[in-house]
């Protein structure tokens, strides 16, 4: 029993989950609305797990001195930093102007940007790799990305050519195969729910 | 002086009897004709549509009508309010409203509505006659959606044949996938070298069907790391993730026969935002120098820094997602890729069971009839064949 409903809860849910999306009457979109806001709480509560799960995982880390245990103290002291600040004057404490939302604008933020804009150096790091000519594919896949790329700088004469083929390029060759990864993508999403509603795959449920 | 006053005077005298000789222009435009009020297909039972044919002083040549005012009551005699306006040159608007009750723009389903529509212009208007009455009422099917229900029930009757099939004992070939098998090669290697592996769920909640397909990878490979006493990490952005992960990880251990080895704290949750995610999964990589990395899931900006992060680590690294921006990323910074499809494929053919490989044939047969489809869809088109094509419109 202890298996079978797990699987049974799946395959009714899944199954509503399907029909409601052909079924506009209200009386089916309060009942998704609902699951909806169950998933909210849902995770709510999970955010406790996820909680006790970073804390344990860094005290430990600091306790047994593992490599890099510095940054596991500085993640507890940023956390109970973030918590106290957040919590100890209730809704105010997350207005804008507090020591809160400033730790977030001028701490957090930059700091997430900088992360973000590490992407620029990835990109020529891995264009670099991708476009070394070794096989037939890589200089197609090179003489492409030049096309593509220079379209955004004037050419002179052959700056008209040179846009169209590039147009052509996105539009026909790419956009096909766009298409068809689309249509994979589509049906093995739809056979794996498939799989789950009927309860073929139950991997992700762990044992008993 | 005096003298010009008294002919100013006497000219404004002449032209405003002038004016008076002349009869006003009536300036209120012609009203909007046959005005129709249903209820709007396919939806919720909050919504009628109203339809009417164009002021005969609203076109190119006339400009006169800048507006419709769409107007509804109770009843035919009562007091009309204003609904909506649509600019000149429309000739539907539909009157929604909201469905709770308590909501002062609650629509009553199952009620009659009356309603008229007024031209205007700048300075005048006109309205037509009273249209009605109209009930709102929910659909119990989507009938724009038809294309799409005919799909799904053909393809889930085509997955549960093959998988009916695979039962009674057919066995089906599957083509080779590079990524998959790698999988146990890169395992091996992180055995060899005694480092760990990293898995790497994405950024996919647990409701993303991508997640779900690479939970069902994980099991796959915590088995054989288990078998070959080989650690796994799985650092998780969302707390639901970290939970399932556990215990689709422990019952890979299990599996096994191995469930001593099963450590929960290698699974553990970091920080649901983005790039402080990503922040701390390169440390655990250059820290533990992880042997073997898997991306496999939902992935957005972060798939080239984690990719190329674990490239500068030396870990061989296996990477799939259904996300198409992010794949020329993964193709260009990882070993081996698993191409959209792939990735729900993935778990069929690490775990051979053949079950999961009827799906698979399931899936290659839908393919090879959109392939057909689309062929004679570019036909129908060529061809001026709009029926073929109205079998194929969806609309929402």
């Amino acid at each position: 029993m202890r298996r079978q409903l797990p699987i049974l809860i799946v395959f009714v849910s899944g199954v509503f989950m399907v029909i409601q999306y052909f079924i506009p009457h209200e009386s089916f979109e309060f009942i998704y609305e609902y699951a909806m806001d169950w998933i909210i709480i849902i995770g709510i509560f999970a955010m406790l797990l996820g909680l006790w799960s970073l804390t344990r995982a860094s005290v430990s880390k600091v306790q047994a001195k593992a490599p890099g245990w510095g940054f596991s103290v500085m993640t507890l002291v940023g956390l109970a930093t973030m918590l106290f600040l957040g919590f100890y004057k209730g809704n105010k404490s997350i207005a804008e102007g507090t020591f809160f939302m400033d730790l977030f604008w001028y701490i957090y933020t930059p700091i997430q940007a900088t992360m973000f804009s590490l992407l620029a150096f990835y990109i020529a790091s891995a264009a670099y790799r991708a476009f070394r000519v070794r096989t037939v594919l890589a200089t197609i896949l090179l003489v492409t990305a030049l096309i593509i790329m220079l379209r955004l700088i004037p050419l002179g004469p052959i700056s008209g050519v040179n846009q169209w083929l590039a147009s052509w390029i996105l539009t026909v060759p790419n956009m096909a195969a766009k298409r068809a990864i689309w249509i994979g993508v589509g049906l093995g999403a739809t056979a794996t729910a498939l799989k789950i509603i009927f309860g073929i795959e139950r991997a992700y449920m762990g044992k008993d | 002086m005096k003298k010009t006053k008294a002919v100013l005077f006497s000219i404004l005298i002449i032209l405003f009897f002038f004016n008076l000789s002349f009869p006003q222009e009536n300036l209120s435009p012609l009203p909007p004709t046959e005005v129709r009020a249903s209820d709007t297909p396919n939806d919720n039972g909050h919504s009628i549509t109203v339809t009417w044919k164009l002021s005969g002083d609203d076109g190119a040549d006339k400009k006169n009508v800048v507006a419709y005012e769409i107007l509804r009551s109770d009843s035919p005699t009562g007091e009309f309010i204003v609904r909506g306006m649509v600019p000149a040159g429309n000739n539907t608007y539909q009157d929604r409203g909201a469905k709770e009750k308590e909501d002062k723009n609650y629509f009553h389903p199952h009620k009659d509505f009356y309603y008229k529509v007024r031209a205007k212009t700048l300075n005048s208007y006109s309205e037509s006659e009273v249209a009605g009455p109209a009930q709102a009422y929910g659909e119990w099917f989507h009938l724009g959606k038809l294309p799409v229900f005919v799909g799904t029930v053909t393809f889930t009757i085509m997955v549960l044949a093959f998988i009916s099939l695979a039962r009674k004992g057919k066995e089906f070939y599957v083509r080779p996938l590079a990524g998959i098998d790698a999988v146990d090669d890169a395992i091996g290697r992180a055995t060899e070298m005694g480092r760990p592996i990293l898995y790497i769920l994405g950024l996919g909640s647990a409701a993303d069907i991508a997640t779900i397909a690479s939970f069902t990878i994980l099991n796959r490979i915590a088995k054989k790391t288990a078998e070959h006493k080989t650690k796994i990490i799985v650092p998780c952005n969302d707390p639901i993730v970290m939970s399932v992960a556990q215990e689709t990880v422990k019952a890979g251990y299990l599996d096994a026969g191995r469930p001593d080895m099963y450590k929960e704290e290698n699974i553990f949750y970091l920080t649901s935002m983005q790039f402080a995610y990503v922040a701390a999964v390169n440390g655990i990589m250059l820290r533990e120098q992880t042997a073997t990395n898997f991306y496999l899931g939902k992935f957005y900006a972060e798939s080239l820094i984690l990719a190329e992060t674990g490239s500068v680590a030396g870990s061989i690294q296996i990477s799939g997602t259904d996300e198409i921006a992010q794949i020329p990323f993964f193709v260009a910074a990882t070993d081996f890729t698993l191409i959209g499809e792939e990735l729900y494929a993935a778990s069929a053919y690490l775990g051979r069971e053949p079950l999961l490989l009827g799906a698979l044939k399931a899936q290659d047969l839908a393919k090879a009839i959109v392939m057909i489809s689309l062929a004679l869809g570019a036909l129908a088109a060529s061809f001026h064949l709009g029926f073929f094509l109205k079998l194929f419109t969806v609309q929402m």
